[in-house]
């Protein structure tokens, strides 16, 4: 009875806000299209979903985003690899600098990967241009980080012993991998791999911008259907298809995740220099160096250019209101907006998701409390799965009246992004929890520690480094937010991706370079707050 | 703990929540508009001062968002008064009755662009745009070659696979395209789109990806000379020689037109009406053009001397009654999207 109390008591703030910023927004807006003409009226909604227009566009989005997650895959796996248990210089930069896609305004990526691959560009030969290859080469440009760095962290806290043993037992590296660390590392992997599906399937400007407009996603056309046409009972229906999808993918990788004994002694290796065998990881870390490393160089190349010379006068600029004051505030001033913005955000999502984690990683006593658990965890991916249009009119329509009059808070925007980021919160701390054995907290607790103590000297050990990954994550999301923030920023207060989609909407040379200037810039910061999130050791915790 | 200080210094919470129920919600007036609007700080300030109310300005989304979000808040509306609403989505607004009527005094030559249809005068409009062709006149220049003037010449094989625009279905000016077609070949316009298409022509998702990349004048220096853009555009490609490198087709143009107007049911109706008199000010229509790249409505309003010189505005732009682009824009934007990816 007391555990029951103790799992409703952890759950129930992060139920809460989820209610309250998710289930209730979204379901207002769907209902929207289930009343027609103030009556109920769910066969409109059936009919939407038989149109071969929506067959069309969500077997589109189904197999977009399954080459996308395959390629962030199998890209990342080998390059996580490298990254986490080799080591050579500049290891560290190098995979704060792989997290800079994931906070570029798709906007600025879409232009410039079209510097690359457009007809004028020096890939055009390729002919990538409105194709489906450049789409899913813009969805695992985005999304390898999430794969590397969660893929990696748990592999930097694998125990060596097994492998080094079936080694010595005569394994080939290539055994060793397959029947030894991949069945290890499988959680990990199902659970990179989950969320980048979803972030792929709600991917939106990579898919209207790369693909030349001869694509729909479910995204994009509720984003039609909802800003454009006012076709409620359509979007309605798309949504229902999102939150369907959502539920089976989570079931499925469920069954995958789970392991036999997810428990881990812990007895880590030191990452050793790079060796020939390591080729395969040699490899794709290069290939995925190129894949983000273009894209950005387009960029940085662009923002330097001025006029038919070169110089720093786009950077300079950013600490004005732009050539002819086309901006309420100075770039810089964004910069710190989305900075603050991304402090509360992280420290929502951390909260949040330490909890969630908590409560689903416990070892459950019976088959029904398990069965709870797996849905609490499957309710805190939903966020990521549905579009940002829907949850962002919802927000408008349901958040209006007291005690729920929300829709004017200044804290609308942290925590829009706060929940975004939580399933990349919480699939990063899951894994680390849930490998620690239930006995440890079990002697903790007989030796006299109370519930705290254990947490604080059993769990957080293992925690923290996947506590400050989480971070960084939750810290990148929120900085490159920009499909609910653009819904709800408030124009005295614009972030980062707001301005900058603001500058490069408009003419002028000068917003142009702007834009670049102050993409790069984003990029920067971003990369290097996450260097200092890696080299923060936190001795008191380390030291456990 | 010290990181626990920086981080909540860092923090907006505690900041900003002062202006949010400190006020008497009579003392403020609360402006819903798209994310384009630009009004200098000091022009705010001095409505303020001018009023006695607080302006709050909560801007998101495009003009097409902004309407609906107002459609789907009309009995509990999300401020006092809206600005952006455009002449192509004007009558689904007025049609939901988001819109409460009044009768603005209107600056010299501004009543040219009253909406068609708003026979209640609920819609003020504030200023003007025209979405048109425009041509890299170096580039023709440099290739010996005539630039095209019309939407017939776009089709034709001389120009094959120089044009670029942003789609329809997925922005405000791609749209003002379509509409631009509708407007000048009536039933017939999805076979111009057909010819258009078979010529080479290319779509993007944007107007940004459209200049920026594409066109041989944008940031990008892309490859194709002629673009969808504004009638604004020249103004803003002015070589070191003082002249503009690029020109619109005045006869393939659509005219956009912003209006502004009080919110049914708004907490402060007076403050709304005193802020739409306010954008019809001589000192806010003559910040238009630098702000928000658009023309005023008041035509004794003085424009920069790039504008005055360079960005000619159509006298005679192509045009479709508002009520009809409300009841056929599904149909339309589904037959374009037939039409374009064939």
């Amino acid at each position: 009875m007391k555990r029951i109390a103790t799992l409703v008591g952890l759950a129930a703030v992060p139920l809460a806000v989820l209610g309250v910023f998710f289930l209730l927004p979204v379901s207002g807006m769907i209902g929207e299209g289930f009343v027609v003409d103030g009556s109920f009226d769910p066969g409109a909604v059936a009919d939407v979903l038989t149109r071969p227009r929506t067959v069309r566009v969500v077997w589109f989005t189904v197999w977009s985003a399954v080459a996308g997650t395959a390629v962030a895959v199998l890209l990342g796996v080998p390059a996580a690899h490298l990254l986490h248990r080799r080591a050579f210089p500049g290891r560290r930069a190098l995979r704060a600098a792989l997290l800079v896609p994931f906070v570029l305004p798709t906007v600025v990526v879409g232009v410039a990967f079209r510097e690359l691959i457009g007809e004028a560009g020096p890939l055009g030969f390729l002919g990538f241009d409105g194709s489906a290859v450049a789409i899913v080469a813009g969805l695992a440009f985005f999304n390898v980080a999430v794969v590397i760095r969660a893929v990696g962290a748990a592999w930097e806290s694998l125990d060596a012993r097994p492998a080094e043993a079936a080694a010595a037992l005569g394994a080939s590296p290539a055994q060793v991998f397959r029947t030894v660390t991949l069945p290890a590392l499988r959680p990990a992997i199902v659970s990179a791999a989950s969320v980048v599906f979803l972030f792929c399937a709600t991917a939106f400007g990579v898919v209207l911008t790369l693909g030349g407009l001869r694509y729909s996603s479910v995204e994009t056309e509720i984003y039609l259907l909802t800003t454009n046409l006012l076709d409620l009972q359509a979007a309605a229906a798309l949504s229902i298809v999102q939150l369907l999808a959502i539920t089976a993918l989570l079931l499925v990788t469920n069954r995958l995740r789970a392991v036999a004994d997810p428990t881990l002694a812990r007895s880590t290796a030191r990452p050793h220099r790079p060796t020939r065998g390591d080729w395969p990881s040699l490899l794709s870390t290069g290939l995925v160096v190129v894949l983000v490393g273009l894209p950005v160089a387009a960029l940085v190349v662009g923002s330097l250019q001025v006029g038919d010379g070169w110089g720093l006068d786009n950077y300079r600029a950013l600490t004005t209101e732009g050539s002819r004051q086309a901006l309420l505030v100075p770039v810089t001033h964004a910069l710190v907006t989305s900075l603050r913005t991304a402090v509360d955000a992280t420290w929502m999502s951390l909260t949040l998701g330490l909890l969630v984690a908590v409560v689903v990683t416990r070892r459950s006593h019976s088959r029904a409390e398990r069965r709870v658990r797996g849905l609490l965890d499957g309710l805190f991916m939903l966020p990521l799965g549905v579009s940002a249009v829907t949850l962002g009119f919802g927000f408008l329509i349901t958040l209006d009246e007291p005690p729920l009059d929300f829709r004017d808070s200044v804290l609308l925007v942290p925590i829009a992004q706060a929940l975004v980021a939580l399933p990349l919160v919480v699939r990063t701390l899951a894994p680390a929890l849930g490998g620690v054995d239930d006995r440890q907290r079990q002697a903790a607790a007989s030796l006299g520690a109370g519930p705290l103590r254990t947490f604080v000297s059993v769990d957080l050990p293992v925690l923290w480094k996947p506590l400050l990954a989480a971070a960084g994550f939750a810290f990148a999301v929120s900085l490159g937010e920009f499909g609910a923030t653009s819904f709800l920023a408030r124009d005295e207060n614009p972030t980062m991706p707001i301005v900058i989609f603001h500058l490069i909407g408009h003419p002028g040379a000068m917003n142009y370079g702007m834009a670049l200037a102050a993409s790069v810039v984003l990029a920067a910061t971003t990369a290097v707050v996450m260097l200092v999130v890696e080299r923060l050791r936190v001795p008191s915790l380390g030291a456990f | 703990m010290a990181t626990v200080l920086v981080l909540t210094a860092c923090s907006t919470v505690g900041n900003d929540s002062g202006d949010e129920t400190g006020e008497e919600k009579s003392d403020r007036v609360v402006l819903v508009t798209h994310e384009s609007f630009v009004l200098p700080k000091r022009l705010q300030r001095q409505f303020e001062q001018q009023s006695g109310y607080d302006l709050v300005v909560r801007a998101s989304g495009d003009a097409g968002a902004l309407t609906n979000k107002l459609v789907l808040t009309k009995d509990d509306p999300l401020g006092d008064a809206a600005f952006g609403v455009d002449n192509t989505f004007a009558s689904r607004a007025l049609d939901e009755g988001v819109f409460a009527a009044y009768d603005a005094t209107l600056p010299e030559g501004a009543d040219q662009y009253l909406l068609p249809g708003d026979d209640e005068r609920a819609l003020t409009p504030v200023d003007n745009a025209s979405v048109c062709v425009n041509v890299d006149d170096t580039w023709f220049a440099a290739h010996d070659q005539e630039p095209p003037a019309t939407l017939d010449d776009l089709a034709d094989p001389a120009y094959r696979d120089l044009f670029v625009t942003s789609g329809a279905a997925t922005s405000s000016p791609g749209m003002a395209f379509l509409l631009a077609t509708i407007a000048e070949y009536g039933d017939e316009w999805p076979d111009y789109w057909e010819r258009l298409m078979d010529n080479g022509a290319k779509l993007t998702d944007g107007w940004s990806d459209a200049y920026q990349v594409d066109f041989t004048q944008g940031g990008g220096k892309g490859r194709r000379p002629i673009v969808l853009s504004y009638d604004s555009s020249p103004a803003f490609t002015i070589a070191d020689d003082g002249t503009s490198t690029t020109s619109a087709l005045l006869d393939t143009c659509f005219r956009q037109v912003e209006y502004a107007g009080v919110l049914d049911g708004a907490a402060n109706p007076e403050g709304a009406e005193a802020l739409v008199d306010f954008l019809l000010t001589p000192e806010v229509q003559a910040a238009l053009p630098d702000s928000m790249y658009v023309y005023p409505v008041d035509a004794s309003v003085e424009l920069p001397a790039e504008w005055a010189e360079f960005a000619k505005q159509p006298t005679d732009p192509l045009e479709v009654d508002p009520a009809d682009i409300a009841e056929h824009r599904d149909e339309w934007l589904r037959e374009w999207s037939d039409v374009t990816s064939r």
